[in-house]
């Protein structure tokens, strides 16, 4: 990834509050990219999920905001499972998910899907995506 | 023996294959399913969020439920519902502060410190009744039918709630391997389906799909088999797309493990509930002589 030399003030408020929702340590990480070789999702991101822990790392809320990545974010566990840290990811992308959820900002609109498709979805699939993605 | 069984909201509805066959070749194998009294939906994903605790309740009280019936163990068919139950029992055995809370918080209900074990059905095959004595009861044996067994992600992640390896499990193979079946040994087999963003992010997940069922079929699978409800859509749906986006791919059935097993258990096509599949299996099992 291209490392650019920036005149930004780090938030290290969001690097503490990432810790305390996810209960992982984001200094553990050590930029292997296990994680993003391995997941499932990550042929849709724009960020990769090791980008991701890297900025948030570095306390870039806004860039990690910006992006669709941690939306795409499926909690398989295969980073988590895989990583030679021990950091767990998915929970880092939850809490990341959480920071935006909290502040009663919605990511999907039961609303915006087609009737059709409520009707066909299977009800755990509702279910997850309500709680992964709703306030 | 008799045991407790979570159904969860999918196999009341979508999946009732699932439900049905699970009790029925059960039954043929001496185990009766009890469904728990007043159960709740489990919340299907576990909470990761360390600083708070309301999405445990669910999970926790279904658990409350059953050590109220008696039992040390709860048994569940879907895969999500299983990994839900199984991390929150963690949480409760093994952090005493959040225990406290959450027991203080329900107060209406009996105290629980995380005695019933949430065991999935694939567990009581392989460790109470053992393939060995399987094998002995099947009527029917699955020769000629190639079954890709494919295990998702929340039967075996996180590590501490995997029912067999994370990388290398073998649990639904021996399973296909007792009712003679052949398990097709394919490298998607542990790879996700694109889960819950099916709602959020259909055509991702088509691509998912695709990968894991192309993979399925280059190794000449007949059939797909599976034990979560999602899972089960997210493959099954939308195949007829794939068809026509994919040159030398053509539809695949997708089973619940269920379901071959009673079928092998000699309980005929009906009670397989062959009909609710999204794609219908029986003319292929027809065509291999097994119905």
């Amino acid at each position: 990834m291209r490392v650019e030399i920036s005149p930004r003030r780090l938030n290290s408020d969001f690097v503490k509050k990432v810790e305390e929702i996810s209960g992982e340590t984001l200094p553990s990480c050590y930029q292997c990219g296990k994680c993003s070789a391995g997941c499932p999702m990550s042929f849709a991101m724009d960020l990769l999920p090791n980008q991701v822990i890297r900025l948030a790392q570095l306390g870039l809320e806004e860039d990690i905001a910006r992006s669709r990545t941690i939306w795409l974010c499926a909690s398989c566990l295969t980073c988590a499972c895989r990583c030679p840290r021990g950091v767990d990811l998915a929970r880092i992308m939850e809490a990341l998910r959480l920071l935006t959820l909290r502040r009663n900002e919605d990511y999907v609109e039961l609303a915006r899907i087609p009737k059709e498709t409520l009707a066909e979805l299977p009800q755990l699939a509702l279910v997850s995506s309500m709680r992964k993605f709703t306030a | 023996m008799e045991l407790h069984y979570y159904p969860g909201c999918t196999l009341k509805t979508k999946s009732k294959n699932l439900e049905d066959s699970a009790i029925a070749a059960m039954a043929a194998l001496g185990v009766k399913l009890v469904e728990l009294p007043r159960w709740n939906c489990c919340g299907t994903v576990y909470s990761m969020a360390d600083d708070e605790l309301v999405h445990q309740l669910a999970p926790v009280r279904n658990l409350i439920r059953a050590q109220d019936e008696g039992g040390d163990r709860l048994v569940t068919m879907c895969s999500f519902c299983y990994n839900t139950l199984q991390r929150a029992n963690i949480l409760v055995r093994e952090d005493q502060e959040k225990r406290h809370t959450l027991n203080t918080f329900m107060e209406e209900e009996s105290d629980y410190d995380g005695g019933v074990e949430p065991v999935h059905l694939l567990q009581v095959l392989r460790d109470d009744i053992g393939w060995g004595r399987i094998a002995e009861q099947v009527k029917l044996p699955l020769h000629e039918l190639k079954a890709a067994p494919y295990y998702g992600c929340t039967l075996l992640r996180p590590q501490e709630a995997a029912i067999d390896s994370v990388e290398r499990p073998t649990i639904l193979k021996d399973m296909l391997s007792a009712i003679g079946a052949d398990a097709v040994d394919f490298p998607y087999a542990t790879e996700c389906c694109g889960s819950f963003q099916v709602v959020t992010n259909p055509d991702f997940v088509l691509d998912c799909a695709g990968n894991i069922l192309s993979s399925a079929l280059r190794r000449g699978a007949d059939v797909m088999v599976n034990s979560c409800p999602l899972c089960d859509y997210n493959l099954s749906h939308r195949q007829a797309e794939l068809v026509k986006r994919y040159s030398g791919f053509h539809e695949i059935p997708v089973l619940y493990f269920t379901q071959l097993l009673a079928l092998a258990l000699g309980l005929g096509p009906d009670a397989c509930r062959f009909d609710l599949n999204y794609i219908d299996p029986r003319p292929l099992l027809q065509s291999k002589g097994l119905i």
